[in-house]
């Protein structure tokens, strides 16, 4: 088990945005984490690299364990050499993620001589190869371009790059997409995918679009407002969705024909961090709740997919 | 529009302690000004030779300078004027900056550009030389010292109601009022000022601050308020002669001078923090 | 690249300095009075007059009064002062040395310790540190120049007697007037520094510099500093006029020679060439200043080379 994840609780300041957050990740395995805006999967991510005090977070419960290494016990030394080195981090904006005063072969180059102990020369040698692998053309002069200089697309794969530079074993992708431009997107989503094979990644993807979850990941993990809701594999959660959550948002995919097309929207908007709803947070804007929804909180029911909701096991 | 002001922000500004006794200073100070004539202990311009150069003590709080005149009362009528000076000299400073900035922002193009060459330029020059320069050209004296204090806190309202504007220009609701037929003249006072009079009130206190330090420094040099006007800088200047044996005549109207401006800066953050306007602060 | 830009800028500058160049010009034919009786001293003989005229145009339209007087500046002619009855030029040459190295001394000192204290405040954020620092900002930003020279004075020069009181004779009389600039600048420089820091410290890219496994202090030298770098920078371009502006005061109240003091006493004297003279001279190193800040932020920053292409 490449990551595990159980009971993860987070806590900014006065306000906990996260708890009761758990789900594992394979060898090889894709895991794609859904949600809107709001649900708490960046923040997951941000958990698992444990750069929670760059935002005064801290986890208050549950734990993390990477190949066998609980994270939560971890010195910030001891983090230092598992980030960029075991773990690689690829942010959502590529146009704010690059430091714009230096050019972009160097700031890969770092992440070689950091956790690889490579050379200035050897370092380069291996970058120029890798913007290669990430299908850039002439890597060898655009290593001696200023972010600025660059599309979006682009700046992504330098992105993706420095994730790369020091061969991981773990790949985070914190919406790799979202930031791009529609055709730019289906290219850099083929180019993760192949790159994963290639070099036998274990991804945590995570994103809100259940489309590319559904072309890319091996299992799903559903979050909402700050929690799961509903788990498991990608054939499982498509074919039979058992939280009313999952249902709307498969429903949200634009499917048919252009004349018959609908587009289906889940009523109400994504709770405020500060103040969840009591009982099941989705409670308000499910179409199946009742009163007990309101008071108690459902746990994962272990389904065939896990599914926080209490009526979890009716007929879909 | 001012009721809703005062309502909201600027009562809030009073919520930590901080605020209230920063702001609790400013509002004494300013009705100590206001009822000078009353408060005094002492007529500030008699003169008591028995006792000249006494160290502060009852009756003579802050002491006697080296006519025997009540320090104290003094310094209270230089409040009076440091305070009116700056006030209307930066009073000024903010509706011809105003003026300047809206329309700047708002014709945009060369007329802007050469607006804002000008007045990056007069932000460049420290107060202390456009005060000198106003002072070779009308004279020592009040006048000057209010040219002075105008000229060299305009760029910054200037700046600040420009950015305003050019920021305000883009948001859609001002191009759907346009579209709606409104004139340019309803924009600027309807729309745009009152987002940017925020902003422009807080710098405004800051800039009095200033203006009272380059009130005290023409003083000082004997350029600015001549006798018989009271004022910080000139007490101090006098003083200088006495520095060795009465250094309250000196070191007392600083603190008087130092107290106001510390307060003006923490009033001022305060103000900052609860009208929730730091971006709007940006780069000035 | 960087020349062509420092060109630019450098062209830009010309016809602002000329602007001022003309205020300063017309300081004399704004007062009261026969411009003539600002430039030369009371009780001199007609003939005097006539050849200030002469050399002065003062017979002629204003544009071309303008033009000779401009003429004689390039060529060193300052004029004569009234009081001393000497060529300002020689004048301005003997303050000028005392009030630069005054100035040099005060900026480096500033920038310097500002710097470190402004770093130093962000390092230790949330904790008591910072707040002492805030409190000396506060106070550097806020008391005024002169009644801390004062200050200064009656505590170091007159209680203690480290320093003397005033004049340049010996060393350690320049200590006290770059410690009294310095308060000020200190304040300026660590208090920009301090904010930039906090800016940059939210930007994206630091949070994927973390990602790498960068140390903390890796993070700030090599990637948050040059970024916070950048608006102390164009602060302190902005601002070398207000050292400038505390050398003039500082210079006054520990009697020190400079351009500031002259400045100053030709004003209370009336002695106009001199005033000119100086207001020039100041007026030229806020400009020179301006000028330095901008060509080094362009060096900083490859994004503004790129926008004036």
């Amino acid at each position: 088990m490449m990551l595990r994840v159980d009971n993860l609780g987070v806590s900014i300041g006065s306000v906990r945005p996260l708890s009761g957050v758990s789900f594992n990740l394979g060898k090889g395995e894709t895991v794609g984490i859904v949600g809107e805006s709001g649900s708490g999967k960046s923040l997951t991510a941000m958990s698992v690299m444990g750069l929670l005090p760059l935002i005064n977070g801290e986890i208050t419960s549950g734990s993390i364990n990477f190949d066998g290494t609980e994270l939560t016990a971890l010195s910030e030394a001891e983090y230092r050499l598992l980030r960029g080195g075991r773990i690689g981090l690829i942010t959502q904006n590529p146009m704010t993620s690059l430091d714009p005063l230096k050019k972009i072969g160097p700031q890969i180059d770092v992440v070689a001589r950091l956790h690889l102990g490579l050379g200035k020369r050897a370092a380069r040698e291996r970058t120029v190869e890798l913007l290669g692998d990430l299908r850039i053309s002439d890597p060898a002069s655009i290593y001696h371009l200023y972010p600025h200089q660059m599309s979006g697309g682009m700046k992504q794969r330098i992105v993706i790059a420095m994730a790369l530079a020091a061969d991981p074993d773990l790949l985070i992708a914190d919406e790799p997409t979202t930031a791009l431009d529609v055709t730019v997107q289906a290219q850099i989503i083929r180019l993760l995918m192949d790159l994963v094979t290639d070099r036998n990644l274990s991804l945590l993807l995570i994103t809100h679009d259940m489309s590319v979850v559904a072309q890319t990941c091996d299992k799903v993990v559903v979050m909402y407002a700050g929690t799961v809701v509903e788990r498991g594999t990608v054939e499982a959660i498509f074919d039979s969705p058992h939280h009313p959550y999952t249902q709307a948002l498969i429903g949200c995919i634009p499917r048919g024909l252009v004349g018959e097309m609908r587009l289906q929207g889940i009523d109400g908007t994504v709770p405020s961090v500060v103040h969840y709803p009591d009982g099941c947070r989705f409670h308000p804007r499910c179409s199946r709740a009742e009163d007990i929804c309101a008071t108690i909180v459902p746990e994962l029911v272990e389904t065939q997919n896990a599914a926080a909701c209490h009526f979890a096991n009716e007929e879909t | 529009m001012i009721a809703a002001i005062s309502n909201s922000g600027f009562g809030r500004a009073f919520s930590t302690p901080l605020g209230v006794i920063a702001g609790g200073f400013l509002i004494l100070l300013v009705v100590v000004a206001l009822f000078a004539p009353w408060i005094t202990p002492f007529d500030i311009a008699l003169q008591d030779l028995d006792n000249r150069n006494t160290a502060p003590a009852w009756p003579h709080l802050m002491g006697t300078d080296e006519f025997g005149r009540d320090v104290l009362s003094r310094v209270i009528y230089g409040a009076r004027t440091s305070l009116s000076v700056s006030a209307t000299a930066i009073g000024i400073s903010v509706t011809v900056g105003m003026i300047l900035g809206a329309a700047a922002g708002y014709f945009g193009g060369m007329f802007e550009r050469a607006v804002m060459t000008v007045v990056d330029l007069t932000w460049s020059f420290p107060d202390i030389l456009i005060a000198l320069i106003f002072v070779a050209i009308l004279g020592p004296g009040l006048t000057s010292t209010m040219f002075a204090i105008a000229i060299a806190y305009l760029a910054q309202f200037t700046r600040l109601t420009r950015a305003q504007i050019v920021r305000l220009k883009q948001e859609t609701f001002v191009e759907a009022t346009i579209n709606l037929g409104a004139s340019p003249i309803h924009i600027v006072f309807r729309h745009l000022l009152p987002n940017a009079l925020a902003p422009v009130i807080v710098v405004a206190m800051l800039a009095i601050g200033d203006g009272i330090v380059l009130e005290a420094t023409l003083g000082f040099f004997g350029l600015g308020a001549q006798p018989p006007t009271p004022s910080w800088g000139a007490m101090m200047s006098s003083g200088t002669a006495q520095l060795f044996i009465a250094p309250w005549v000196i070191i007392l109207p600083g603190v008087a001078i130092a107290i106001t401006v510390i307060a003006v800066n923490l009033f001022g953050d305060e103000l900052v923090r609860a009208l929730d306007i730091r971006d709007r602060l940006r780069g000035s | 690249m960087i020349i062509k830009y420092s060109i630019q800028r450098l062209l830009m500058i010309i016809p602002v300095s000329l602007s001022i160049s003309v205020f300063i010009f017309l300081i004399v034919h704004m007062l009261p009075g026969d411009p003539i009786d600002n430039l030369i001293r009371v009780g001199s003989s007609p003939a005097d007059r006539i050849a200030l005229i002469a050399k002065y145009g003062l017979d002629q339209s204003l544009f071309k009064q303008y033009i000779i007087w401009i003429g004689r500046i390039f060529t060193g002619d300052f004029g004569d002062a009234i009081v001393l009855r000497r060529p300002v030029a020689d004048l301005i040459g003997q303050n000028l040395p005392y009030s630069l190295q005054l100035g040099a001394l005060a900026f480096a000192f500033s920038s310097i310790v500002g710097l470190i204290l402004g770093i130093t405040a962000w390092a230790a954020r949330n904790s008591w540190v910072e707040q002492v620092v805030k409190g000396f900002i506060l106070l550097g930003s806020t008391v005024p120049g002169f009644w801390l020279a004062l200050l200064m004075i009656l505590l170091f020069s007159v209680t203690l007697g480290w320093f003397p009181v005033s004049g340049a004779k010996t060393w350690s009389s320049i200590v006290l007037p770059v410690l009294t600039i310095g308060f000020g600048g200190i304040a300026l420089v660590a208090r920009v520094t301090r904010v930039a820091l906090l800016d940059v410290a939210r930007e994206d890219f630091i949070t994927l510099l973390h990602a790498k496994g960068l140390s903390r202090p890796v993070i700030l030298f090599r990637h948050l500093l040059p970024h916070a770098l950048l608006p102390v920078v164009t602060i302190l371009a902005l601002r070398i006029g207000w050292i400038l502006g505390g050398a003039v005061t500082v210079e006054f109240v520990f009697g020190r020679p400079g351009l500031g003091s002259l400045l100053i006493r030709a004003l209370g004297q009336r002695d106009y060439p001199v005033v000119q003279g100086c207001l020039l001279m100041l007026a030229l190193a806020v400009m020179l200043g301006t000028l330095i800040g901008d060509i080094t932020q362009a060096a900083m920053d490859p994004r503004i080379r790129e926008a004036s292409k």
